[in-house]
């Protein structure tokens, strides 16, 4: 694996199919796709048209029906349970529209349990943990559980939980769905700092204008087909949310 | 990541709370309801050998044909040196000679006119002899509710009820009219010396206790005696030992035609207590079979339904990069925590129940006035060893059974799958 120079993600022909009724629901219909390392991209496209499916794939948390699909080096469709939990273990970070911090946990705590899963010494734990809540700008929150958080807060923590093991790729799936306009553009604006200062890949699924203009590239999805790949010259990120 | 775990499990009630109240509640109830049975059932068989057929018997084989009519015409002779005989051959075991006998008491007024009369079912025991373990069997001493013990000859304890009924007062006379072993009328003038309760509806309703001698002198029937009963040591009943005793002593007399001759025979042969200790057995082995199957249901439900609640986090948790097996191993080791915390506790809690209810004892003489099986009118519980693992284990199992099914369920979906709940 070469993470750094080939793409790190590269989809060719990928089919998606479901099982439906006695058929079947083609959800992906032949995709041919490459993200290089640093991208801000977006698969945008109405409901419906096979975004979260694409995620999921890339994701490893889904396989693909036909085609390929090759990870930082893997192929999605021919991992073991244990490998594809391994492979999101190490080099991917999801982010939700639901957010989905486990409710019991503190805030540290959430954030601290990628690492935990990494087996990372405590020290260094604190250290990454402490680190990514200042960059989200919940330090004075880490004892607070996730009910005591808005849902901007809430998001915060879901991108510092995602960053903490500083991933090759963030996966959001409609991030911004559940947020107002304000907790929108600020945690897009933390993201591409992010992704300024770490260099991580982010690739969304979203059909919001305030996350489209952030993007530096759009991927169209229409009906389960790519139907234009644009890469924009300069995001209108410095006139955003202002 | 134990730790995290564990922080995990204590913080969400609905893990860790709720099924162990659960778990809890159902091994009390198990090892409470199978300790109550064991002393019910247990002081039934036991009151029963104390009073009516001993761990053993021996009387002759015509009267046990008929044995509830106390057919003393049918009665053994030449007890004392038969009695001599079983003590030699099964050392250890007591052999106490009874008579039972029914009656008709006449209480006279100062002229010797009849002030009120009643019938009574007698049993004469060996009240005199050194040492008399009739007395502290049959918890005479304890029964006593009015008066003394008999302390010379011809004195009688009655019931209280049924003294009572009668008007009589410890101190006064009463006639015995009974029937002698040749069918005779006979009659004999006792003093009541006091009146005892027993707790045991078939004795209480009227019963009269006198000496075995004087009783043979009463109703003619010198060195003979209707039954004797053996006792094993420590009067503990012991099934295997009571059937090697009883083929012992009946093989001699295999062939012997003679309606006369001594039979000897074991409590469970006696008045259907033989069908009472099957049903015991089944009955109790049925009502933990049914507290065992409820409470896994319960269990069962109660960890799919975590199971399915916790959809979502582990839908998480496998997105973060935890693998489904170290799930899967993380629930099932948190529903063995709570699991044995929940039967450790359960068992503690129904122990101490039963314990309780060992000593106190709880009556229910009220309910059982008719009963005319000799029953304990106060309720116990027997603490066993087994009641322990009976109620820990199934209630270990049921829990981690509960969960290990939700696992498979979260095993067997797709991971995306899991995402799709998680997102509705
Ligand atoms: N597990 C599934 N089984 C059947 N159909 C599915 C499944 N997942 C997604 N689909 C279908 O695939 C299509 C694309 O879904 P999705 O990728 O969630 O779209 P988007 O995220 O763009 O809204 C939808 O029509 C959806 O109903
Ligand atoms: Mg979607």
């Amino acid at each position: 694996m070469n993470a750094s120079n080939g793409p790190i993600a590269r989809l060719s022909g990928l089919v998606k199919r479901f099982p439906m009724g006695r058929g079947h629901f083609t959800a992906l219909r032949g995709i041919d796709l490459q993200i290089m390392p640093g991208e801000f991209t977006g698969v945008v496209g109405p409901s419906g048209s096979g975004k979260t499916t694409l995620l999921n794939i890339i994701g490893s948390l889904d396989t693909p029906s036909e085609g390929s699909a090759v990870v930082l080096g893997r192929s999605i469709g021919e991992l073991s349970h244990k490998q594809a939990a391994d492979l999101r273990n190490h080099h991917i970070g999801f982010i939700f529209q639901t957010f989905n911090l486990l409710p019991v946990y503190s805030v540290y705590e959430n954030v601290e349990f990628p690492l935990l899963l990494l087996r990372k010494p405590a020290e260094e734990r604190r250290k990454a943990v402490l680190e990514m809540l200042e960059w989200v700008g919940l330090s004075d929150k880490i004892r607070s559980r996730p009910s005591q958080l808005s849902g901007g807060e809430c998001q915060r923590v879901a991108i510092a939980r995602a960053m903490v093991k500083k991933p090759g790729i963030v996966l959001a799936d409609e991030p911004t769905a559940n947020l107002d306009a304000d907790n929108s553009h600020h945690i897009l604006k933390t993201m591409v700092r992010m992704n300024e200062n770490f260099g991580t890949t982010f690739c969304f699924a979203t059909h919001d204008e305030k996350v489209i203009r952030y993007l530096r590239r759009k991927i169209l999805l229409e009906d389960g087909r790519v139907t234009k790949d644009e890469t924009v010259k300069k995001p209108r990120l410095r006139r955003a949310g202002t | 990541m134990i730790r995290f775990l564990i922080k995990g499990l204590l913080r969400d009630r609905h893990r860790s709370l709720f099924p162990l109240l659960t778990v809890t509640a159902g091994v009390t109830l198990t090892v409470f309801f199978h300790c109550w049975l064991g002393g019910v059932f247990g002081d039934i068989i036991d009151y029963n050998a104390r009073f009516t057929t001993g761990h053993l018997k021996v009387t002759t084989k015509a009267y046990a044909r008929e044995a509830d009519l106390f057919p003393n015409d049918l009665a053994l002779f030449g007890v004392d040196s038969l009695c001599r005989r079983l003590q030699d051959q099964f050392p250890g075991t007591q052999w106490s000679p009874r008579i039972r006998f029914a009656g008709l008491l006449d209480v006279p007024d100062e002229n010797g006119e009849t002030r009120s009369q009643g019938t009574a079912v007698g049993l004469a025991v060996d009240m005199h002899s050194a040492g008399a373990p009739e007395i502290g069997r049959l918890r005479i001493d304890q029964s006593l509710v009015r008066g003394t013990l008999p302390e010379s000859r011809w004195e009688m304890l009655i019931s209280d009820t049924l003294a009572v009924r009668l008007g009589l007062e410890p101190g006064e006379t009463v006639t015995l009219v009974g029937t002698t072993m040749n069918g005779d009328m006979a009659m004999r003038n006792f003093t009541v010396c006091g009146t005892v309760r027993f707790g045991i509806a078939a004795m209480d309703r009227g019963a009269m206790i006198i000496d075995l001698e004087d009783c043979r002198e009463a109703l003619d029937m010198p060195d003979a005696a209707g039954e004797i009963l053996g006792f094993l040591p420590g009067e503990s009943y012991d099934p295997i030992e009571v059937s090697r005793i009883a083929s012992t002593f009946n093989d001699p007399f295999a062939g012997v035609q003679d309606d006369f001759a001594p039979f000897m025979q074991r409590l469970e042969d006696q008045g259907g207590l033989s069908e009472m200790i099957a049903y015991i057995d089944h009955f109790s082995g049925l009502l933990v079979f049914v507290f065992v199957l409820a409470m896994s249901i319960v269990l069962w439900n109660a960890g799919l339904i975590g199971g399915l609640r916790r959809y979502g986090e582990i839908g998480v948790r496998l997105a973060i990069g935890e693998s489904k097996g170290h799930v899967f191993r993380a629930m099932l080791a948190e529903s063995v925590c709570v699991g044995a915390a929940g039967s450790v506790t359960g068992t503690a809690v129904g122990l101490a129940l039963a314990y309780w209810l060992q000593v106190k004892g709880l009556n229910i003489g009220s309910f059982m006035k008719e009963a005319s099986m000799v029953m304990p009118l106060v309720l116990r519980a027997r603490v066993t060893p087994t009641a322990g693992v009976l109620g820990f284990l199934p209630g270990l199992f049921s829990t981690v059974l509960g969960s290990l099914l939700a696992g498979i369920g979260i095993y067997r979906r797709k991971t995306a799958q899991l995402f799709k709940e998680l997102e509705a």
